[in-house]
Formats: structure tokens, sequence, C-alpha cells
């Protein structure tokens, strides 16, 4: 089964970061990343610039939309993601636990709906 | 005495929940499962009186749910078959291996939202109708049975496993059992029709049986014990009485018995809980059948020992009622003059307590105490009670 984690922070929490901050942040996501890839359980993941930053588009309604900003401005903001792929939700929630973004903010554990689409 | 009728609804009530957690625990699908052994328990109805009763009920019922099920996903091509349940052995030797545990580990998770873990515990456990389970936890039928269905909804989409939980995770994950068993019990039940005090107490013991080695399971299971064996002696006259004025003579000792069972048992293994300490507190209470007289210094010291481990609201009243009754009202009061006063502005038991407390010293602060004790009343039999003890000393201020 496939687990998204959606990872959200707050971004006032990283405004006094130093670029050594940042760097140390990075070597600590690729040491996550290569423990995913060692229990072979790594699927995708990425890092998204800023909420404020985004781009929101809809063609709902048959007319296209394009908007400045998230879908949702809330306190905290995805920052990114990380797909994997494990048995079970304890299994998922063992892997979240030791995913840095636990410790900065907080993670969404969703299941992928695409197996009981088939 | 047990009676036939509950002994056999009892059977019920256990083959239900194993044949539940056997038919879910693989596919994960307990609302599946659950109308699987539905539509079997329809067949039994219609085949059972021509045929007669099979040998080994429980292993017909689980065959037929079985083969409905698999009924069901044949024609739901969409789902890959992967839940096969293995045969029943139809021996009436070989026992039922029984699933339960992890079944009540799945509705205990983490996961699960706290306020909904007690009700899927008693449907799926224990058969017990959303309407029933909805009236007890005063919420409206169709929203309890939609949060029934979005629970388990949520177990089979999120996979949340059927399974032991790591001895890592162990500890948490079996304290989370208790409380929401212990929910069950805790909650206010109703009288008569729709009391779901038998089934919480039966699901109580029940998790004692799956867990005999650990002693809060037991505990648990002594507390429940003590207090259903003196449900009768509780409420007369459609009127609350208090454990020490209890009429010993309704109390039903076979289960007082069985209660302290447990907590013997529950020593025995050497881990002190929460659990034990208020069933040893009952204990205490239901050695005054064979005292007559009650040992309030042993249970001023159990309350200190709960404080200890377990503070709450409850315990610290309880200890002052307690200490008020060996040291006297006044030592009473002193420790209920310790409770942050704004935490127990809308508790009723430290009402109840500081009026009891002050019917010497001050009877006119004593009526105003019972006021509020009956104003943040909810429990008809308890409001009942406080109001004659107002009235009593109501006569004497006059």
């Amino acid at each position: 089964m496939r687990y998204t984690f959606l990872l959200y922070s707050d971004p006032a929490d990283f405004a006094d970061m130093t670029q050594d901050d940042w760097v140390q942040m990075k070597s600590v996501y690729g040491q996550y990343i290569g423990a995913l890839q060692a229990a072979g359980v790594f699927v995708d993941t990425d890092w998204l610039h800023p909420a404020d930053t985004a781009t929101t588009l809809s063609m709902k309604g048959g007319e296209k939309s394009v908007q400045d900003g998230p879908v949702a401005e809330t306190r905290e903001t995805l920052g990114g993601y990380f797909v994997i792929d494990v048995p079970d939700l304890d299994a998922a929630l063992k892997w979240a636990e030791q995913c840095p973004a636990a410790h900065a903010g907080k993670i969404e554990v969703r299941a992928s709906a695409m197996d009981s689409l088939g | 005495m047990t009676s036939p009728v509950r002994a056999a609804e009892d059977a019920a009530r256990a083959s239900y929940g194993k044949l539940v957690a056997m038919l879910a625990v693989r596919s994960g699908d307990i609302a599946a499962a659950e109308d699987a052994l539905a539509d079997a328990f329809v067949q039994a109805l219609r085949t059972w009186p021509e045929t007669g009763v099979p040998d080994r009920p429980d292993a017909w019922l689980l065959t037929t749910a079985r083969n409905r099920r698999i009924d069901v996903l044949r024609r739901d091509r969409r789902v890959t078959f992967t839940d096969e349940v293995p045969d029943m052995p139809m021996q009436a030797t070989q026992d039922f291996p029984d699933d339960r545990l992890k079944l009540l580990f799945v509705c205990a998770h983490p996961a699960i939202d706290k306020a909904i873990r007690t009700p899927l515990m008693l449907q799926t456990v224990l058969g017990v109708q959303a309407t029933d389970i909805a009236r007890v936890f005063q919420v409206a039928p169709a929203a309890m049975a939609q949060r029934l269905v979005r629970a388990k909804r949520k177990i089979r989409d999120a996979r949340i496993p059927f399974v032991r939980p790591d001895d890592a995770d162990l500890p948490p994950r079996i304290d989370a059992v208790l409380q929401a068993v212990y929910a069950a019990y805790a909650v206010d039940w109703q009288e008569g029709a729709g009391d779901l005090s038998h089934e919480a107490h039966f699901l109580a013991v029940t998790l004692a049986g799956l867990m005999p080695d650990v002693a809060e399971a037991l505990g648990l299971a002594a507390l429940i014990t003590f207090i259903e064996a003196r449900r009768e002696a509780a409420i007369q006259h459609g009127q609350y009485v208090p454990l020490p004025e209890q009429d010993m003579a309704l109390w039903n000792t076979q289960l007082i018995d069985r209660a302290a069972h447990f907590l013997t048992r529950a020593s025995a293994l050497g881990q002190m809980g929460r659990f034990q300490l208020e069933a040893a507190i009952q204990a205490v209470h239901a050695e005054r059948h064979v005292t007559r007289t009650t040992n309030w210094r042993a249970i001023s010291q159990l309350y200190a020992g709960l404080m200890q481990i377990a503070p709450s609201l409850g315990a610290a009243v309880g200890r002052a009622a307690a200490v008020g009754e060996d040291a006297g009202p006044a030592e009473g009061l002193a420790l209920l003059d310790q409770i942050d006063p704004s935490a127990v502005q809308d508790f009723q038991p430290y009402w109840a307590a500081r009026a009891h407390l002050l019917a010497h010293s001050d009877p006119q602060k004593s009526v105003a105490a019972y006021d509020r004790a009956i104003e943040l009343g909810t429990y008809q039999p308890a409001v009942a009670w406080l109001d004659a003890r107002r009235a009593k000393l109501r006569d004497r201020l006059d």
C-alpha cells in the first residue's frame, strides 16, 4: 500500500534559519531518504517553495480561473511530501515518526486509493 | 446467579465477536464481515428449523459467511481476491482461534477518534445495535451510525493492521483498549431496556481472558465486576443508595467472589495500576459483607495511592470523603479545600461530598452544597437521593 506524507509546517518557524541551518536540514533529509531507500520503501519526494509562491488554477464549471496563492490560507502550509510503499498504517506511522518534518511541524498520512478503484 | 437466558446471550455475544474478528482480520473490512455474518444468521434462521442446529453452529456460520463474502467479491470484480478466510475446523474438540484481541486493538488504535472507540468495540466485538449505543451515549442514532461507518471505512481504507502491536508500542496500546472498555462501563447507564452495563461487564471480562498476563486488564475486570455485583443494591425504589448504606443481602456474592479472584490474580503479577487500586477500594467495601464494618482507614490509604499514580478530580473527592469518614468531617473538608475551586465548580461529586461533610458543622452551607449538587445532577436516582438528604437537613433546620 502506498502512503503519502503531506508535510505541514508554520513558515514563521523557519524565518530565522541561517544558511548553515539549511545545509544541515538538507543533510538530515538526505539521511532520511537514504534510510527509506535502504528499506526498499521509498517511492517519491519533493520539497516545495513556500505557499505564498503558489498559483491556484481551476476549470470547474468550464471556466478557467487562475489565482495567486494557495487553495486555502492557513497558518500551517504544505511544504513537501513523501510517498512510501509499506504494508499497513502502523508501518507508515513508524516511518512518519522518523521523518524530520514531524519534528518541525505535522505530517498528514494518507493511504493511496488507487487499489480500491481498480 | 446468571440466568440461563443471560448465559445464552453471552455465548452468542462471544461467538459473534469471534466470528467478526475472524472474518475481518485478513480483509481489514469490518463492515463487510458484519454484513456477511448478518446474511449467515438470516440463512441459519431459514434452514436450522428444518435441518436442525448443526453440531458446530459457529463453524457453520463462519463457513456460510465466508461463502457469502466470496459471492459478493465475485460479483464485484473490481476487488482483488485477497481475503481468504481459513476453513473452520469442524471437529468439536478444536477451539476457535480468538482474534477478538486484534479487533480490540484496531478499535482503540491511536488513528481512530477517541470518542468512537468504545461504540466501535460495543458494536463489532459484542454486536450491540447502533441505535442502542446511540441512546446510551446520548447521540442521535443517525449520527452514531454514520460515525461508526466512517470509523470502519477508515480502518479498511487506511489499512489499520489487525495485529498484536510491537512490544515497544504495546503498553500505550493496551492502555487505550483498557480506557475504551472502562468508558463502556462508565457512561451514564440508563435503567431498564437499553442499559448496556451487562455488555460492558462482559467486554471487560473478555478482555481479562484475552490478556491474562496484563495486571491492569484483570484489575479492570475486578473493578467492573465488583460494581456490577452491587448493581441491584445501588438503586432502590428509583433512588440511589450509597455503598455504606446498601443492603448487603442484595449483593451478588458470586460476582463479588469472581471480582476478588480477578484482583488476586492481578496482584500476583506485581504491576500496580490505577484500575487495581480502584478495584481494591471496591474490595474493601465488599469486605463489609464479612466484617460488618467498613474499613475507612484502608480506603483512605488506597485513595492516597491512587492520587499518586493516577490523580484525578474523582479520586481527590473520593479521598476527601473517605478521610471524612475515617478521621472526621473536618479532615475531609480540609482535603476538599485543597482542590482547585475552579476545577470543581461543575463537578457534582464534589458538591455532594461537601454537603455530606458539612451536614453537622454547618447545616446551612450544607443545604447550599446540596442545592448545587442537585442542580448539576444528570442521573435521576442520584438526584432523588440528594433531594431526600437535603429535605432531612431542612427539617432539622426548621
